[in-house]
């Protein structure tokens, strides 16, 4: 838990961040320092073209000012340390006992083995898939792709597939969405080669069912959404929906990345969706990192599960295999079967959970965030999307900020920027376009405690009143972070640079001057 | 060093607490002083200014009239004839000497300073007048000094056009409403809406309106008429097709423009008979379709043309920042309006379309 704001108050030392005065790597170099220097390390044998004729320019460093040099920098790293109630992302704690059973069980597996000898791996899988299949009312789970938005690529190929086996691709080629539906969605039914439909929202915060059927039709291919949807609010109708595009011809894909404030409390399968994903790197406890190791669990009804990425597992008798003959599948989306070690950590939270866990964590997302309202609701300056509607809000709402930026110039992003002086992770605010100006979008899950929460709102609040008596403070922030706000530069191509060469070719009077 | 020019129409908005339509005409300014009433624009301007000034320093040069407070150089004639030739003065002085022109006014004011604007410096509005269906104002006072900022501290200075609409008084006195598109002017991008991350790569906007046309270009069929409307987002459109009118109402037909800028009576005679399509874009900042600076595309025409299928074009952040979320039409005949309304999709990209709800 979070100290109190008045502790932080109190003591004239609040919060710092690490601020090292760290140069460039290639600026830190010492001919002849070296790590370790391997006496008889053998020459690579490469055919002459492809030896280069010199040596490349490399930091000489020696192995402690390399290790020095990278614990600073993350040091200045802000971010995923502080409180986090970054919404639709749902920031969960990682247990640490994930990494150890990966290491322990995973490490020394290849998964080019022979199957017989991965037979421990292969039933996770399948028990990790009955799981999921329980969970949502689906028949079958894959793991291969990398991601929510793989996991929806994946779906806009099974929909292709599945028209093309009826004969019907040339005639479905619209897939409808939702502006409200995080936008991967629509990205990769246009990827997929699909003309994309939006619905706009309407007075009760989603769209209505008419707008629906006035764009549904023979050439509806899939309807993608999420619900909730990136803002919280829950579409009552979604059943309606699923009927209305059924009827129609076309499929039903549920985005479930913001599964969190309904786990246990519905099925998929029983709304009549085909198709579902749930984010493994959010949802259910692993770890997130950079787009790379992230799994979006990808799970269909019977009818779709012919076209599913092959391998999938199987149980065959006492043993599990993979089952790489499926002739209608639409192929790989990712190497092997996806990312394993996410699918053990993952395996591992649902397991430790259970589904009274699931379901009490899932009541909790849902506490928090009518706690958060309701004192958001008191804060000054602090008003709520779609004020007027009774929509039911589940894990996450969307607020703003605009009446503090209209009396007091202050935006959204230098609040949060200020925020983070007090030891907070930047706001997550909104998808884009914007429907709501200056949104932050918070969402607590069942990982933060009252506490936390507490700090936060209390942190908000402190800024928001800074900002109505002295709005350049709040301007100039972050005041306690190892770096300043940005500067234009980073619009300015012939000022930035991402490599040493491009930043030797773009500021050679400061490396004469060194 | 960048400098800043700050436009203040001390008779705008006056003609809206007078109930009038507008502050055009020529007597308001006079009337006004009798009733003893004041214009608000000063303060606004003002307002802007404060705002303007928290995140950019450079020099101010204002007129017609000056802001209540804030540090400003004058600029303008000596005496004021409380005419649009002050602002325009204003404006022609400017020329060379600032990099936004920031005017407190209406439509009128905007097309004032357009007429001047022989530069084609960026304009953008602060809300104070009574009609303002152009798409050059922000939101607010306060957003439009921020933005004015942000554009001068912005190196790219990225800017967009956009139409400037006024009603025609002449038809106004006659009794009916109908907004004229008179030109269109350059304006800070992004005005609209909520200014969006700066740092964070909001979505490209040029590129996907090209990419929108393109492929609108590829889908025309040989056989259709095409009925292409005005406006800036159109004007691509009709380039590509050898080139067309930027306020008119232009026709299409075998991949190329056939006619350019043609009024009711000869739209009724060419459309007659033919299988039409028509393609308009949202005009100005008030969410129109039909019956604003598109008034030749008229019930008349529709009916000729046996009720054809509307298509729009219009970036999918112009559309967001409408407020309420809704497109208007107003074709000056309620059935008709009626009839229209309902949900469209609106093409915001290539292979992309927005549904909007569209009431008269
Ligand atoms: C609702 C929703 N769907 C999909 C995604 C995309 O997931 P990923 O970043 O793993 O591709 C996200 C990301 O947070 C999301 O919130």
């Amino acid at each position: 838990m979070t100290a109190s704001l008045k502790n932080y108050l109190e003591n004239s030392n609040g919060y710092h961040a690490a601020k090292w005065s760290e140069p460039v790597v290639m600026e830190m170099t010492g001919t002849g320092r070296r790590g370790v220097v391997f006496e008889d390390a053998p020459a690579p044998k490469l055919p002459g073209k492809a030896a280069r004729k010199n040596a490349p320019v490399l930091p000489e460093v020696t192995e402690h000012d390399a290790l020095r040099h990278y614990l600073h920098l993350s040091q200045m790293t802000l971010g995923m340390m502080g409180v986090s109630l970054f919404g639709t992302c749902t920031m969960k704690y990682n247990p640490r006992i994930g990494e150890r059973a990966t290491s322990e069980h995973l490490k020394k597996l290849h998964p080019l083995q022979e199957a017989e000898t991965l037979q421990g791996v292969l039933e996770l899988y399948d028990n990790f898939s009955d799981f999921l299949c329980e969970v949502s009312g689906m028949d079958q789970f894959i793991f291969q792709a990398g991601g929510g938005a793989d996991a929806a690529y994946t779906h806009a190929c099974l929909t292709r597939a599945y028209h093309a086996s009826r004969g019907e691709l040339q005639q479905r080629d619209q897939i409808i969405t939702t502006i409200q539906t995080h936008p991967c969605s629509p990205a990769t039914a246009n990827t997929a080669g699909f003309e994309v439909i939006t619905l706009s929202l309407e007075e009760n915060g989603y769209p209505s069912i008419e707008q629906l059927k006035s764009v549904v039709g023979p050439r509806t291919a899939a309807l993608m959404v999420n619900n909730p949807d990136d803002m919280g609010i829950y579409n009552p109708d979604i059943k309606e929906w699923v009927k209305i595009v059924h009827e129609a011809g076309g499929l039903c894909f549920y985005d479930h990345a913001n599964f969190n404030g309904v786990m246990s409390r519905l099925r998929a399968r029983e709304l009549g969706f085909d198709a579902c994903m749930f984010m493994l790197h959010k949802t259910f406890g692993a770890p997130k990192g950079g787009g790379g190791p992230a799994v979006g669990a990808y799970g269909c009804a019977e009818h779709l599960v012919p076209f599913l990425p092959a391998p999938v597992v199987k149980k065959d008798g006492d043993s599990y295999v993979l089952d790489e003959d499926r002739p209608q599948s639409i192929g790989r989306v990712r190497e092997f079967w996806g990312n394993a070690p996410q699918v053990m950590k993952a395996y591992a939270w649902a397991r430790a959970m259970g589904a009274e866990g699931l379901r009490e964590a899932a009541d909790i997302s849902v506490l928090a965030n009518n706690y958060m309202d309701w004192r958001l609701g008191k804060t000054k300056g602090v008003s709520r999307s779609n004020p007027g509607i009774d929509a039911p809000r589940m894990e996450m709402t969307r607020h703003s900020v605009d009446q503090v930026t209209q009396d007091t110039g202050c935006t959204v992003f230098e609040i949060s920027n200020r925020m983070t002086d007090f030891g907070i992770d930047a706001l997550w605010l909104s998808h884009e376009p914007w429907l709501v100006p200056e949104p932050f979008t918070p969402e607590a899950g069942e990982l933060w405690s009252k506490e936390d929460i507490d700090y936060w709102i209390d942190v908000l609040e402190h800024v928001i009143a800074e900002a109505y008596e002295d709005a350049d403070l709040v301007k100039t922030a972050p005041h306690n972070g190892p770096i300043k706000a940005l500067t234009s530069a980073l619009d300015e191509p012939s000022v930035w640079a991402t490599t040493w060469r491009a930043y030797e070719r773009k500021h050679p009077s400061k490396i004469a001057a060194e | 060093m960048a400098r800043l020019g700050l436009i203040i129409n001390p008779v705008a908005g006056l003609g809206g607490a007078m109930g009038r339509k507008g502050s055009d005409e020529p007597d308001i300014a006079v009337r006004a002083s009798v009733e003893g009433r004041l214009s608000q624009s000063p303060e606004r301007a003002a307002r802007a200014l404060d705002t303007f000034r928290v995140g950019c320093s450079v020099e101010v040069l204002a007129g017609p009239v000056l802001p209540p407070r804030g540090e400003v150089t004058p600029v303008g004639p000596a005496t004021l004839l409380g005419t649009a030739a002050d602002t325009e003065a204003c404006v022609r002085e400017m020329q060379g000497k600032v990099d936004l022109i920031l005017f407190a006014g209406g439509d009128g004011t905007a097309r004032d300073i357009c007429a001047a604007n022989s530069g084609g410096i960026p304009i953008l509005g602060i809300p104070s007048g009574v009609k303002m269906h152009s798409g050059v104002f922000a939101r607010s006072p306060e957003r439009a000094g921020r933005l004015a900022a942000d554009f001068l501290t912005d190196p790219l200075r990225r800017t967009e056009m956009v139409e400037v609409l006024d009603l025609d008084e002449e038809e106004r006195r006659a009794g009916r409403l109908s907004a004229r598109l008179y030109t269109v002017a350059r304006t800070p991008l992004n005005r609209r809406g909520d200014r969006q991350n700066p740092k964070a790569g909001s979505s490209d906007t040029v590129g996907e309106m090209d990419g929108a046309i393109a492929a609108y270009l590829r889908a025309m069929k040989t056989e259709t008429l095409y009925l292409l409307g005005p406006g800036a987002t159109m004007k691509v459109l009709k380039d590509r097709l050898g080139g067309g009118s930027l306020l008119g109402v232009d026709l299409a037909e075998g991949g190329r423009i056939t006619g350019i800028d043609l009024d009711e009576h000869t739209l009724i005679e060419r459309v007659a008979g033919r299988k039409v399509r028509i393609v308009v874009t949202v005009v100005g900042g008030q969410g129109f379709v039909l019956g604003r600076g598109n008034q030749q595309i008229s019930p008349a025409v529709l009916r000729a043309a046996g009720m054809p299928r509307i298509d729009v074009i219009c970036g999918a952040d112009k559309l967001a920042g409408l407020n309420p979320q809704e497109l208007t039409i107003d074709t000056g005949d309620p059935a008709l309006d009626s009839r229209l309304s309902g949900y469209w999709p609106v093409i915001t990209g290539p292979g992309r379309s927005l549904v909007m709800r569209v009431v008269a």
